[in-house]
């Protein structure tokens, strides 16, 4: 309600989101996986997250309210507002959009005015794909963007998809480094990118660690980066932070790409670093998380939190600290003027096509959790519908915007669940076999109980096909009654079923783009709905 | 055998007594033996079998292959600086061909 | 399989019941490409002449041969630290031992995934 939304207005303000005890020398600020969204925008955190093995009941493992007990929250505030899907969409319409670049900005330049000597901002990457924009310019609007912020440094994963070519030349567009300390070459097996970036912050050196997602070419198209290999590569991470203490550093940061599980992992494994700012996994966690002597960072994703750590650094090691996930309330920030019109230029060539409606939801349209959301739910609807297939795939992406029920759809909202450079819709026959290969596999991405084999993606998301899961099983056990929703008959292994999906990581996939696939279906039914998922059976 | 000259990275100057890498590349499909062609038939196996390195006639390195090796065999090692003189290299296929190349290094 | 390996491996160690320690086998978690996985086996060792790594054997379990390379090295190598690349059919258990000069058998292995890939964060 209007009401509501004022007072909540009144309470939240542009100073009370900047209200922070600071501390020391350095002031780490850091966001990530803001997916090319410039503008504010609705996303609601997931109502499943499952953790397996170690990482099960804990962060980020949390969600509505066992999330607030945990971290000692009240419902119905902004917090639950911003890290949960606790009451999401009375809470959305009271408190507003989250996000924007420009009003990221204001809190940024804030914090820079305040502390001019002390500050280092880091970007922990997919920040040059999501949107329509980006898509059209292959990276550079965000590029364009990043530079005016006055971004630090940083890490990749999503940028690689727009090919090893286009990277490099971005690379060269870019006013600060682009760190990937994990890549090597195919051929000699040497490095390909710089690894460190050192920073002289009130008289404490700080070497930030740069570390890409290490499963790129195998949750992304290989033929996108033909001539580089990743992974974790633990000893190249030692190797660095030995360099780095060769160099003088006062301070270790790894700004990494892993995925909260990896790094957490990673941290008691890994001698040396003193702060992990983690992106990929898109989790938002408000507090710092402590393994070992290492402090790890959560900011979430898509621009809707900046977080803020303030060290006092004292012969080499912390010895105090203050930290805070300000979340970017975009109703109670004005926006920077500068960034502002940055925005508006890198987004006005495409203005025109991005402001089309094509049509309207009735539902709450969402894609972030593990098994499937509403927004994917809709994306297979449509793949069946407009390629006559029985079943649907649709990739388990973190990304992704939400819209709240009665929002129209636009061609920017429906780009920012879709705009991949590998976008074809196939359609193809599988059998059964087929299929339980593919859940199985992609299940082991998602709950195998090493967080070194996961690859921080949800479960691929199915239309027209229900089935069981015990996350608990090793691959090949997790998956079972299979169901063909139409006739309500068991899927059989020998049987072949028509399958349609999108972003096939194989070369040469065939189909109309999924953007098209599904705006003409959202034209043609104009007012969208989707019923609550009950298809799948969850085993903890 | 190979199409192209194998090559070889061997720094050109070194410490007595340093220990550094050595890498090597040929290029080699290393067919298995279990793949079929496009008439259907088997393509028979013909992989590099052996590989070894000389430093002034010392082995310093041999190795014997299968065919779980990827094609263009990739090998990197290390070897410790002694006396100025020459690394050899050689890789020997299933027909018994070898193929050779060397370089020089200077030690002081 | 696991039972072929153990047999070639004793035919490669004279039938010495290897121990663990010393080695490290490094190789990604998942492989990015089966065809072409890196892999890189380190053993401690000084290197000197009455103490050496003599042979370093490459298995795996999941490959229609077991045996993938054999190395046999010498003091001169001053590092038993060797990298090479290897082919994974399929997601198994890759096995490294070494031998060292006094006889005994050092082995250690390795799960590595290969996998249909998709999707991510
Ligand atoms: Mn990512
Ligand atoms: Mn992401």
């Amino acid at each position: 309600s209007s009401l509501g939304r004022a007072a909540a207005g009144q309470k939240i303000t542009q100073e009370k989101l900047l209200q922070f005890d600071p501390v020391g020398q350095v002031t780490l600020l850091n966001f990530t996986d803001i997916h090319a969204q410039l503008v504010p925008l609705y996303f609601r955190e997931p109502s499943t997250n499952l953790g397996v093995g170690k990482s099960a009941g804990i962060p980020p493992h949390l969600t509505g309210k066992d999330f607030l007990n945990y971290f000692k929250l009240r419902a119905g505030t902004m917090d639950a507002y911003a890290f949960t899907s606790d009451d999401y969409v009375s809470l959305a319409r009271q408190y507003g959009r989250v996000g924007g670049l420009a009003h990221m900005a204001t809190l940024i330049k804030a914090i820079r005015a305040e502390r001019p000597d002390n500050t280092v901002l880091i970007d922990c990457g997919d920040t040059w794909q999501g949107s329509y924009g980006s898509l059209k310019s292959r990276g550079e609007d965000m590029v364009t963007a990043m530079n005016a912020l006055g971004v630090d440094v940083m890490v990749p994963h999503w940028e690689f998809t727009y090919g090893e070519d286009r990277v490099k030349e971005l690379i060269k567009k870019l006013k600060f480094p682009f760190l990937a300390g994990n890549v090597k070459d195919n051929e000699w097996q040497e490095r390909v990118f710089d690894s460190i970036a050192y920073f002289e912050r009130s008289g404490v050196k700080v070497a930030v660690i740069g570390q890409a997602f290490p499963y790129t070419p195998i949750a992304n198209p290989r033929y996108m980066v033909p001539d580089w290999s990743f992974g974790i590569n633990e000893d190249m991470i030692v190797e660095n932070i030995a360099e780095a203490k060769s160099n003088g550093a006062d301070l270790i940061v790894l700004a990494s790409h892993n995925g909260f599980d990896v790094d957490r992992k990673l941290a008691g494994r890994v001698e040396g670093i003193d702060v992990i700012l983690t992106g990929h996994t898109h989790d938002a966690i408000p507090a710092l998380v402590k393994v070992k002597d290492t402090l790890l960072v959560a900011a979430g994703s898509h621009g809707k939190f900046l977080a803020r750590l303030d060290l006092d650094v004292q012969g080499k090691k912390i010895v105090n600290h203050s930290f805070k996930m300000i979340p970017i309330l975009s109703d109670a920030i004005a926006p920077d003027p500068e960034i502002a019109a940055v925005v508006r230029d890198v987004r006005a060539p495409y203005l025109k096509d991005i402001s089309e409606i094509l049509g309207r939801t009735d539902s709450l349209l969402y894609r972030r959790g593990n098994f499937n959301g509403s927004f994917d739910d809709l994306i297979c609807q449509a793949i069946r519908q407009e390629r006559d297939t029985q079943i649907a795939l649709s990739p388990g992406f973190r990304w992704g915007a939400t819209l709240l029920p009665g929002q129209a759809i636009t061609t920017d909202d429906l780009f920012s669940q879709t705009a991949i450079t590998y976008p074809n819709c196939y359609r193809q026959e599988m059998t059964g076999a087929r299929l339980k290969t593919i859940l199985e596999d992609v299940a082991d991405n998602l709950f195998n109980a090493d967080p070194y084999y996961q690859q921080g993606g949800d479960m691929v998301r199915v239309g027209g096909m229900g089935y069981a899961i015990d996350i608990s099983k090793t691959i090949g056990n997790r998956i079972s009654e299979m169901t063909l929703l139409d006739t309500g008959e068991q899927i059989d292994a020998k049987k072949t079923y028509t399958v349609g999906g999108w972003a096939s990581v194989n070369p040469g996939t065939e189909g109309p783009p999924i953007y098209d696939v599904v705006s003409d279906y959202i034209r043609r039914k104009k007012v969208v709905s989707v019923p609550q998922n009950n298809t799948i059976k969850v085993t903890i | 055998m190979a199409t192209k000259p194998p090559r070889v990275k061997v720094p050109k100057t070194a410490k007595k007594g340093e220990v550094f890498e050595i890498k090597t590349l040929i290029t080699h499909p290393m067919e298995t033996g279990n793949r079929k062609g496009k008439d259907g038939k088997k393509i028979p196996r013909m992989i590099i079998n052996k590989f070894t390195c000389t430093y002034n006639g010392n082995e310093i390195l041999r190795a014997d292959m299968n065919t779980s090796i990827s094609a263009n065999p990739y090998f990197a090692f290390y070897a410790r600086a002694t006396d100025s003189g020459t690394f050899e290299f050689a890789w020997t296929d299933d027909n018994g061909k070898t193929v050779k190349t060397s370089k020089n290094i200077a030690v002081s | 399989t696991p039972e072929e390996v153990a047999t070639a491996l004793a035919k490669l160690t004279g039938g010495v019941t290897p121990q663990s320690g010393k080695i490290t086998l490094k190789l990604p978690e998942i492989a990015e490409n089966g065809a072409s996985v890196p892999v890189t086996l380190i053993v401690d060792s000084p290197m000197t002449a009455d103490n050496y790594v003599k042979q370093i054997h490459l298995l795996a379990e999941g490959n229609p041969t077991p045996e993938v390379v054999s190395f046999y090295l010498t003091p001169a190598a001053g590092k038993a630290d060797i990298s090479t690349r290897m082919r994974l059919g399929q997601t198994q258990k890759v096995v490294a031992a070494a031998v060292m000069s006094d006889g005994s058998v050092y082995s250690t292995s390795k799960e590595v995934k290969v996998t249909i890939g998709g999707c991510g964060g």
